[in-house]
């Protein structure tokens, strides 16, 4: 099982940007992307503060290329947006006959419509057209109708820690070699129905989040989708295709502990950091750095940075949670931030931790303020957390010799 | 490889009973199939089962039915498919909201997410291992097979707990009734294919499936393999797929003893199933079982309960026979289902050798 996992392609749309360069040149300006709720219409749009994707539907059609006559959920269009990034990215189309599968993670899917005709399903025909969108195999499969995938398709819904899962699974297909090259992400729109869901959970700022701070009070959140192409060795050598990095190693444990809370311990995430080390047989020090899940809540910070502390010792790496700048993405969190990981590996910089001041009290460690430059940066780790205690940690590697 | 071990399963028919296959069929008239639901106390706290949705009920109490079942008291991985999660709980959120978006009580939103099955399972049992959920509509369950075998390939795992689980509400009913998935009324189950009109007849189930890389004394059959497909453009010719499928695993057509289809009463798509099985496996014993369940996204646990029950047993229930023949040997069984004929899946079953 010792075949390499090879990311070729990468594609990102969030608060921060349209695509991998505006993302990219929001994260290198430290401009955070949360505001105010300008275009999905909510009773909360005054109160909370969130990083929407500046587009109503319409305009999300037209960067995806689609007519707007059909009948799309914002989530499709996002991972539309995104998996095209990523699909051309990796020259896809240019290299066929590759076993290539999709492997999408999202868990609210299509609620923006069923916000919106909910009582139209109920009551009359008018909006038909919109009832497949209801599951969350509906953005999945439009993506892969856009992108002309057939066979093994599938969608993964572990709450936050979705597209995390995503990408493990991915790279598990390849190395048990049932594909050769997988599209693999997450997308997740903000909708009525979580961002209430949230506000009633009582865990939701209504100022900038601050990860990691004594004073930190809760989650912004945030919407978006992030793929990325995976290639075999074998695919590699079909696409001539120059690897981005490596996805090296990965971990998923469960935390047993409390439907929305995290374990004091967190055994979780303890578990998934260990699991990712040991797979690619790497010890804690070669973590270069730590992109944390990093919520902003009292209960996640806490729980992460425990058990952090109790993998790292005394040698903790460099560690951001980069929520501040994107908001809390939910199911796309894990593959926007492994963008944002590998990002760091390639620009040589490490993402600063926006809004931290104050070190919480039971935990010995700062995250990163400012931005780093010129890094050397080896492995990043990066960790993803959900509701249900589903945990999932990822390591991305500098690609050395192919 | 991997071995069947234990089943729990809760559906339309009386099936909680491992010790019992099909021995008993009800025949309903209704618009859906309902399950017919266990006492929750033998399986959960009275005190913990007060809070849960009926979904998570159905799920922790055949998970537990299944360990029992199997001997397992710690799964090394726990993997839930469900193509439409908490229906119920969902829709007690966009009933508010899509009224005046007042919601204060955050329980349907903490159970409305797909994973809450799983995860309970795992809070349950306290088991720390892999956990994961597919909810991709007919593939959920099949997905959540390929990743335990995966998981026993890559020796991550000796036993696995793997389930399939759907509700329907009347509401979503008559939301998906306007697209012609459903029929319109209340029909006779066993009848189904008689009324001869579109839509299948709705129903749910909680499947799960104690997998082990070991085989039991008690152990029903092995799962070979599973694969799904899917092809918008229907391009694919599902025949050659089905003979890759088998020469994958060292099998051609004549090694099939029985086929299990998912005809479920719909002329527009049952067609797809007797073309196939007509043209390919002629001769070929075909048995159904949606009359039994209903149509759901995660109907074919009840089909991998059947065929390993079958195997086992080796016993054939008039009830499910499609046509008149009966199988000559008691070694492999092929299921096959597909959605729209465009997300097509396969299951490879084995008895215990």
């Amino acid at each position: 099982m010792s075949q390499r996992i090879f990311i070729t392609g990468t594609g990102i749309i969030s608060c921060l940007g349209n695509n991998l360069q505006e993302n990219l040149a929001s994260l290198l300006s430290t401009k955070s992307g949360l505001g105010k709720i300008h275009y999905i219409k909510t009773i909360l749009k005054d109160e909370l503060l969130v990083g929407e994707v500046p587009f109503d539907l319409d305009g999300l059609f037209d960067l995806a290329h689609i007519n707007p006559s059909d009948a799309y959920s914002r989530n499709a269009l996002l991972g539309i947006i995104a998996a095209k990034e990523a699909y051309d990215h990796a020259r896809v189309l240019e290299n066929p006959g590759i076993e290539t599968g999709l492997i999408s993670a999202t868990t609210v899917g299509g609620m923006d419509r069923c916000d919106l005709y909910y009582h139209d399903f109920l009551t009359n025909d008018s909006r038909n057209s919109y009832i497949d969108v209801y599951d969350c195999a509906d953005s999945t499969e439009k993506i892969a109708s856009i992108l002309k995938i057939k066979g093994f398709i599938t969608t993964i819904s572990t709450a936050c820690s979705s597209a995390a899962n995503a990408l493990m699974l991915g790279a598990r297909m390849i190395q048990t070699g049932h594909l050769d090259r997988v599209i693999a992400g997450g997308c997740e729109a903000l909708t009525k129905f979580h961002l209430n869901g949230f506000n009633a959970l009582k865990i939701l700022d209504k100022s900038p989040c601050k990860p990691f701070d004594r004073h930190r009070a809760g989650i912004n959140l945030g919407e978006g989708a992030a793929y990325l192409v995976l290639e075999s060795e074998s695919a590699l050598k079909k696409t001539g295709n120059q690897p981005i990095c490596e996805l090296a190693g990965w971990g998923n444990a469960c935390e047993a502990f409390h439907q929305t809370a995290s374990s004091p311990d967190g055994i979780g995430a303890l578990l998934a950091m260990k699991k990712a080390l040991d797979l690619c047989g790497m010890k804690p020090e070669s973590i270069d750095y730590i992109n944390a899940h990093g919520t902003g809540t009292d209960n996640n910070d806490l729980s992460e940075g425990r058990a952090i502390e109790t993998l790292f010792g005394s040698s903790i790496p460099k560690i951001s949670s980069t929520k501040p700048f994107t908001g809390h993405t939910t199911s796309a969190a894990g593959s926007i931030e492994a963008i944002l990981s590998i990002l760091c590996i390639q620009q040589r910089v490490i993402w600063p931790n926006l809004n931290f001041e104050v070190p919480i009290n039971e935990l010995h460690f700062s995250p990163v303020k400012t931005l780093i430059n010129n890094a050397n940066l080896n492995v990043v780790m990066s960790n993803s957390f959900g509701f249900g205690g589903n945990d999932t940690s990822l390591i991305f590697k500098k690609t050395s010799n192919i | 490889m991997p071995y069947i071990n234990g089943i729990g399963l809760i559906s339309p028919q009386k099936t909680v009973d491992t010790h019992e296959f099909l021995t008993e069929i009800m025949e309903y008239q209704a618009d859906f199939l309902k399950c017919i639901e266990p006492v929750y106390k033998k399986y959960i706290d009275p005190i913990q089962s007060r809070r849960m949705s009926r979904l998570i009920k159905m799920g922790i109490a055949s998970a537990k039915i299944s360990l029992m079942d199997a001997g397992c008291d710690m799964p090394d991985a726990i993997i839930t498919g469900t193509g439409l999660g908490s229906v119920e709980e969902t829709e007690k959120i966009l009933g508010e909201i899509s009224k005046d978006e007042k919601f204060l009580n955050p329980t349907p939103f903490i159970q409305s997410t797909y994973n809450t099955i799983s995860s309970q399972i795992a809070i349950q049992l306290k088991c720390h291992n892999y956990n994961s959920t597919y909810v991709h509509r007919n593939f959920s369950f099949e997905n959540g097979l390929l990743d335990a075998l995966m998981l026993m390939e890559e020796e991550m795992a000796q036993n696995i707990l793997v389930g399939g689980i759907d509700e329907m509400t009347f509401n979503h009913l008559q939301i998906i009734r306007r697209v012609g998935q459903w029929k319109k009324e209340p029909v006779n189950n066993l009848k189904v294919r008689e009324y001869q009109t579109p839509g299948a007849l709705a129903g749910e189930g909680a499947a799960f499936f104690t997998l082990g890389k070991e085989k039991t004394a008690e152990s029903y059959a092995e799962l070979l393999d599973v694969l799904t497909l899917f092809d918008i453009e229907q391009t694919t010719s599902i025949p050659d797929v089905i003979e890759r499928f088998l020469e994958k695993n060292n099998l051609s057509r004549p090694n099939i003893d029985l086929l299990i289809l998912g005809v479920n009463g719909d002329i527009q798509y049952d067609p797809v199933y007797y073309q196939m099985s007509n043209d390919f496996f002629p001769g070929v014993p075909q048995a159904w079982f949606k009359h039994l369940c209903g149509e759901y996204y995660t109907a074919t646990g009840f089909a991998l309960y059947a065929a390993a029950n079958i195997l086992k047993r080796r016993e054939y229930p008039p009830i499910m026979q499609l046509n008149d023949l009966q199988p000559s040997s008691w070694k492999n069984i092929l299921i096959y289902n597909q959605l729209r004929n465009i997300n097509h899946a396969l299951m490879l079953v084995r008895a215990i050798s």
